[in-house]
């Protein structure tokens, strides 16, 4: 637990020393307070607009500081041969994997909670209402759909070489669960055999990540989820990540180390 | 007593770039034993099979067949690693950390307690001369100065055994006469050495023991003053006749 927790810590010093994150919050500080400067026609529900423009903002800054990280990881040890030194020490294959989840996932963690904050910030203010609880979950419930995500990333970056081609790879396929996956049903109900199985079977395969998106019921001020299905949707995601972090052990601890 | 590195009949084969071709032999029945205490020269020219058999003894390859044994212990359990360090060829370490937290990290690895580790990286710094850049990121440093880290992170566990694949690569005189002081030094320790290295006069100078490989089998192996004796010439020029090299070819 100890070597897990050391080179999550790496990772997690990484992206603090690196801009990404700070350009990220900037921009969507920044976009978001010029919008809720501007007062169109005088509407008073103007702040839901800005509340869903501010959370569509922490959806793809998350998502990009996600897949970013991750995609590099690997492949920078590689590259760098710091791979080498850190493989020599009495660590497994399994430690590296498990310590670049954990440092991508907690590094993630402290990356939303910093965009909530400034969400919480933006809208009480305006609202002046704080429901508090409906915050933590929806950053709870994004937080554990990053964890899906980030395993699935690590996974394409020991199949991938290259961090570009999996960030794209994982963007795309992250972005079609979103929007495609929930329809993939309806789909299959119109497809002749055996595409309509093939289908089915993809749609009941991916994780379906839509699930954790819950930000309408932020910006309408609705009731939360139910906490035992919360609960569910971790379990959920957390098996997910559990495959997909087998899987990308599997692939490393047959890889060459060299590039 | 038990050597504390041991090679049997060690064979690594690579598979072939092409379908058509044989696969590559990259070390071929190997054999080596080394003992406590000494400092053993791994030689042979580029694609020898030098860093093959040191990657086989880190595990970070299989062996094909046959096996290898750090302190007696199969090299494919990691806890065969808990008293070694480790220098590779131009690594790049994190560009992001200072020395002092690189170092921190790895003391990590190792459990060992934070007093000790201050103590240790304190030590290691002043070693290898990095005492007034430990605040500096790593990008900062030059090349010399990032392979003295490198070789002040094989050290923080003050290992039994340290393993070297050509430290001196591409450092300039200076720097390398540092850091064959500090093989030296380990060397009046009681620490036992491997190392690869192209720097046949250093060799020379530091080794006890040396072995020369050629196409990934044991060309040669013994105390550096036996085989200057018996050849009556210099270490290269033994190095130079055995790996078949012919000079009025060349010329």
């Amino acid at each position: 637990m100890n070597t897990v927790l050391a080179i999550a810590g790496v990772v997690i010093k990484e992206l603090y020393r690196r801009k990404d994150f700070y350009v990220l919050f900037v921009l969507t500080a920044v976009i978001t307070l010029v919008m809720g400067s501007v007062s169109f026609f005088h509407d008073t529900k103007m702040v839901r607009y800005v509340k869903d423009i501010a959370l569509l903002l922490i959806w793809i800054s998350a998502l990009v500081i996600a897949i970013a990280t991750t995609a590099r990881q690997i492949p920078a040890e590689r590259e760098n041969r710091t791979i080498f030194p850190l493989l020599a020490k009495p660590v497994t294959r399994w430690q590296v994997i498990l310590g670049k989840f954990a440092g991508c996932w907690l590094a993630c963690g402290m990356a939303l909670i910093v965009l909530y904050l400034f969400f919480v910030v933006v809208s009480g203010t305006r609202e002046h209402h704080w429901p508090l609880l409906n915050y933590c979950q929806a950053l709870w419930l994004q937080w554990v759909m990053l964890g899906v995500v980030i395993a699935f990333v690590l996974l394409g970056s020991v199949v991938f070489a290259a961090p570009s081609s999996n960030a794209t790879i994982s963007f795309i396929v992250v972005l079609g669960i979103l929007f495609v996956g929930r329809y993939l049903n309806q789909v299959a109900l119109q497809e002749p055999e055996p595409l309509k199985t093939l289908v089915y079977t993809l749609y009941f395969l991916i994780p379906h990540l839509e699930w954790y998106d819950v930000r309408d019921l932020i910006i309408y001020d609705q009731k939360l989820v139910g906490w035992v299905d919360c609960g569910l949707a971790t379990l959920y995601a957390l098996l997910y990540m559990g495959v997909f972090l087998l899987g990308a052990w599997l692939v490393f601890r047959r890889k060459p180390l060299n590039l | 007593m038990e050597p504390i590195v041991e090679t049997r009949n060690l064979r690594v084969e690579f598979r072939a770039q092409n379908s058509g071709q044989a696969k590559k032999v990259a070390v071929n029945d190997l054999n080596l034993s080394i003992r406590a205490g000494e400092v053993f020269g791994f030689l042979g020219p580029n694609g020898a099979g030098k860093t093959t058999t040191m990657n086989v003894l880190l595990g970070f390859v299989n062996a094909t067949s046959g096996s290898a044994f750090l302190f007696g212990v199969d090299v494919r359990e990691p806890i065969a690693r808990q008293r070694i360090g480790y220098l590779p060829e131009l690594t790049y370490y994190y560009k992001f950390l200072t020395a002092e937290e690189l170092l921190r990290f790895y003391a990590r690895i190792f459990g060992i307690p934070r007093a000790e580790a201050d103590r240790r990286i304190e030590q290691l710094l002043k070693l290898v001369e990095l005492d007034a850049a430990r605040k500096r990121p790593i990008k900062t440093y030059s090349k010399g100065m990032q392979q003295r880290v490198g070789l002040a992170q094989a050290l923080i566990n003050n290992p039994d055994l340290l393993i070297l694949d050509e430290p001196t690569s591409g450092l300039d005189p200076l720097g390398r006469m540092k850091v064959r002081e500090i093989i030296q030094r380990l060397k009046n320790e009681g620490k036992t050495v491997f190392f690869s290295s192209h720097e046949l006069g250093e060799v020379e100078t530091v080794c006890d023991r040396v072995a020369i490989i050629n196409q990934g089998k044991l060309k040669v192996e013994g105390r550096v003053t036996e085989l200057v004796e018996k050849h009556q010439a210099n270490l290269e020029q033994i190095f130079l006749n055995i790996i078949g090299y012919q000079p009025q070819l060349a010329a």
